[in-house]
């Protein structure tokens, strides 16, 4: 176990330790997203699965309430599906989409901005013209545009099928720009430094330069910049299928769950919009104190 | 100095272009026109007609300069939806969306100065720590979640405020205002602290982190020196210091608060510019979506542009760059 009694010597863990939010938000999203990857062993219900679902049994309140029923703890919405089944699976599909994502961006951001910052010229010329355009349009609209457009592309058969594919790329696309930037500023300092300069002479390959040699060292800022998108990765997937542009119906994420509780608002039936906007903020609370306290400990102005 | 703000002005356009050739390839990508505004019964000479009307036959190139040329004097077409001018769909909107950016705006920066002052000069005291711990949830609420529980609260559970609409109006020549009326503000409240929401908790960190560097300065040692009363220095001498990255934030987020406004329209059922972007998108009305994504993009950059430009005449250093 040398790995992890490293890790216990380390600063970031001896930081962690000091932070209570830092700890608390850390268990609450373990929690979190080990009951979202083993939804289906844990929910009572498959909210997926037709058969499973009771008319009868549909618009029951929480158990606390008098006119609530086990095992529907958090109560049913009007088609009988469990809310607490519901929620599950839709953090399951609301993290998976945020990490894809964040992934996804990473991979864009990280070579374009090693590429650009690296060699410089006309190529990091275009590329960080194209992100200038990109930042004067708020990512809400690209996000909301992206998707729109590549769903009206796709064939009608495939349109429900690719939509948490089609959310990926819109995140993607609306993200990229800002590791692209951190990467590129980065690269331009380390490449002049001397051990850059030595590798170039051993003839050392420029990707692997770049690869093994300078990414390392710009990893820092990435790190802190990967776990607050990841929280606003969840927000826009959310908003867009609040709006109706994100995840159907059938295959409900946070997002959607509100936007089809949002429509009970005023009938009394509560539950339905309020238990998955507590998930919600749960889930983006711990992600953003997470990140919070990790901007603040990899600081080196504030050590 | 002319020589900068030329540049400057320049870069604006170039982005702009870059703009409406995105906006342009949203016609291209998201199918044929033709097909999207025809119906069942269109005879192919029709079809024909239509596309030749539509000035479909012809090069990318000159599709492109079409498009720029008329969407710079506004004219978006018409609306596959509606058949209505886009301009004049948009210009029916705007005074909704923009009196609700303007509002929130406003209580944003009547609130978030004041709490930014008070957690930089009372840091420590557990009800600043719990402020800024606050602004950390404030960050992280998603908008449409704070209108869902606006909503809930203080229109289903109290009753104090409406949830949709925009209440009764008053015309002047092309703009309304419904803040001439009691149902108009009545129905303003609650949008507009959802849409606020997240710019008081960035008004307030950006205060508080200002105000933080500034307290250390000389200028406010040989103020308390003086013996100047407490309060005055802190909001007399060093807020003042700190107000000019507030005011090019405020500026330049206005632009993305537009932007933002569209989820708190589809919340409140507020008539704004927003709401007719999504019905647009449910629809697929694309001149109605280039349109907005072309007109929220100018007032953003021309904003970005503003600000860069009084920067370079208040601070003469950053004229060189």
């Amino acid at each position: 176990m040398i790995s992890l009694s490293l890790i216990r010597k380390s600063d970031l863990w001896y930081s962690f330790t000091r932070s209570r939010s830092a700890m608390v938000a850390a268990i609450v999203l373990a929690m979190l997203i080990l009951t979202a990857i083993f939804a289906p062993l844990i929910a009572p219900q498959n909210p997926y699965d037709p058969a499973q679902l009771d008319m009868w049994k549909s618009e029951l309140p929480p158990i606390w309430d008098q006119l609530g029923e086990w095992p529907y703890v958090l109560g049913t919405d009007t088609q009988g599906r469990d809310m607490l089944s519901a929620i599950l699976y839709g953090t399951r599909i609301s993290v998976v989409i945020g990490i894809a994502s964040v992934a996804l961006s990473l991979l864009v951001g990280l070579s374009l901005g090693l590429v650009a910052g690296y060699f410089g010229g006309v190529v990091d010329n275009l590329l960080m013209r194209f992100g200038d355009v990109l930042l004067s349009i708020p990512t809400i609209l690209i996000a909301i545009l992206v998707s729109t457009v590549v769903r009206q592309m796709l064939p009608p058969e495939l349109r429900d099928v690719g939509s948490s594919a089609v959310l990926v790329l819109a995140i993607t696309l609306s993200g990229w720009v800002q590791y692209a930037r951190t990467v590129r500023a980065q690269t331009i300092v380390e490449r002049s430094k001397e051990y850059v300069q030595a590798a170039r002479l051993l003839r050392v390959p420029a990707r692997r330069i770049m690869v093994r040699h300078i990414l390392p060292n710009t990893l820092t800022p990435i790190m802190v910049a990967a776990t607050l998108n990841f929280g606003m990765a969840i927000l826009t997937e959310a908003t867009l299928s609040f709006l109706g542009i994100g995840m159907p119906p059938g295959q409900p994420s946070l997002g959607t769950l509100i936007r089809i509780g949002n429509q009970f608002l005023f009938s009394g039936l509560w539950w339905i919009v309020l238990f998955p906007v507590l998930q919600l903020c749960l889930l983006v609370v711990s992600v953003n104190l997470l990140g919070d306290w990790l901007r603040d400990a990899l600081n080196p102005k504030l050590r | 100095m002319l020589v900068f703000i030329i540049k400057r002005i320049a870069n604006a356009a170039m982005v702009m272009l870059a703009v409406a050739l995105l906006a342009f390839l949203i016609f291209r990508l998201a199918g044929d026109p033709v097909e999207l505004m025809a119906n069942e019964q269109m005879s192919q000479a029709d079809r024909d007609n239509l596309r030749e009307k539509l000035g479909l036959n012809d090069n990318f190139a000159t599709q492109y300069a079409r498009f720029v040329v008329n969407a710079a004097q506004g004219n978006f077409g018409i609306s596959y939806r509606n058949n209505q001018e886009v301009l004049g769909l948009i210009a029916e909107r705007f005074p909704a969306t923009m009196e609700l950016v303007l509002v929130a705006t406003f209580i944003s920066l009547v609130v978030g100065i004041p709490m930014g002052v008070i957690t930089a000069i009372q840091r420590g005291k557990w009800y600043t720590e719990s402020l800024q711990f606050l602004s950390i949830i404030g960050v992280s609420l998603p908008s449409f979640v704070v209108g869902i529980l606006l909503i809930l609260v203080f229109s289903v559970s109290l009753g104090w405020a409406p949830a949709f609409g925009r209440g009764d109006v008053v015309d002047f020549g092309w703009w309304s205002t419904g803040l001439l009326t009691s149902s108009g503000r009545a129905a303003l409240i609650l949008p507009a602290i959802a849409l606020s929401l997240y710019q008081i908790t960035l008004i307030m960190r950006l205060v508080r982190a200002e105000m933080l560097e500034v307290l250390r300065s000389d200028f406010v040692k040989f103020a308390r020196a003086r013996g100047i009363p407490r309060w005055r220095i802190h909001f007399r001498h060093a807020l003042r210091n700190c107000l000019m990255p507030v005011v090019t934030m405020t500026a330049m987020n206005i632009g993305a608060l537009i932007a933002f406004a569209l989820i708190t329209e589809t919340v409140f059922q507020w008539p704004g510019m927003g709401m007719l972007f999504i019905q647009a998108v449910t629809f697929i009305d694309i001149p109605v979506m280039a349109a907005y994504l072309c007109i929220v993009s100018f007032i953003f950059v021309f904003l970005n542009t503003l600000v860069d430009i009084a920067y370079a005449v208040i601070d003469p250093r950053l004229r060189a760059r």
